[in-house]
């Protein structure tokens, strides 16, 4: 039997051998865009210090905190109100300090952002809202917390501002652009309101 | 539902959105997987906030939906299976 001939033939690479290549090959984009995909994650950066555009947002962080989704609330600039629980005056410098006097003490007396007449159009949309069994700001900022969404205070603006921790509400986490993007490039939906 | 039996009601008539769905997340958590709720809203958003809600959240399935009327009042009754 042994002639000494070479009787195989040149196919190149077994079939199963291609097969399996092609699966090493597969797995490894599969493992890549798997780290990538979008997670059950909704952020949202609260920019602004207005009642209504504020209420929008926590209208969407508790609804998709029902839905089942991460939900984290970034507060930096004027949506830093929101979180305050009272104004403070010592330490500041002189334009901290002008700015805390001009700014809103608390949510309670955040302004609208049209129609505000001096703060007469937010008594008015609170009235409304009242009127129509709409839960109020603060209710909706505890039931945001109950539903466990993460309020992330912004540590620049806050610094910028001269607001201290004494003044923000309990329970926050304080983080900068980093803390933010981790959340929100993983997230499905991100706003900024 | 003719064919449905709720182990558990949330009314929430006369509340508006967000919170027929919020209190339905609430009253969701204290029943055990398998378990019906129903839930009364006059909110006509909760129509589509019900069906939007059972198409993302993965604990739990939209078993019917009718509107009823109550003492003059249209009523949506959305009824709620914990899957999970």
């Amino acid at each position: 039997m042994d002639s000494g001939v070479d009787t195989r033939v040149d196919v190149g690479p077994s079939p199963v051998q291609a097969m399996e290549e092609k699966l090493r090959d597969l797995e490894h984009r599969v493992g890549a865009l798997e780290g990538r995909a979008a997670e059950d994650r909704v952020a949202i950066i609260i920019f602004s210090g207005d009642l209504d555009r504020v209420l929008a947002a926590f209208v969407i962080a508790t609804g998709a905190a029902a839905m089942g989704q991460q939900v984290s609330m970034f507060f930096t600039f004027w949506g830093l109100s929101v979180i305050k629980k009272r104004t403070e005056l010592s330490g500041k410098t002189l334009f901290q300090k002008m700015m805390a006097v001009m700014a809103p003490g608390s949510s309670q007396s955040l302004p609208v952002s049209k129609m505000n007449y001096f703060g007469a159009g937010a008594r008015m949309l609170r009235a409304m809202m009242k009127q129509k069994n709409v839960n109020s700001l603060e209710d909706m900022i505890s039931l945001a917390r109950e539903m466990g969404v993460r309020m992330i205070a912004c540590e620049m603006s806050r610094g910028v501002m001269g607001i201290t921790e004494s003044e923000l509400v309990g329970g926050l986490e304080y983080g900068g652009v980093a803390t933010f993007l981790a959340d929100s490039l993983r997230a499905r939906t991100s706003l900024f309101i | 539902m003719q064919n449905i039996t709720e182990d558990k009601l949330v009314d929430a008539r006369d509340l508006m959105c967000p919170m027929p769905v919020m209190a339905a997340t609430k009253a969701m958590r204290r029943l055990t997987p398998g378990q019906v709720l129903k839930v009364m809203a006059t909110d006509r958003g909760s129509v589509a906030d019900f069906q939007g809600w059972a198409k993302i959240a993965k604990n739990m399935a939209l078993v019917g939906q009718e509107t009823e009327s109550v003492d003059g009042a249209t009523v949506y009754n959305h009824y709620v299976r914990r899957t999970a």
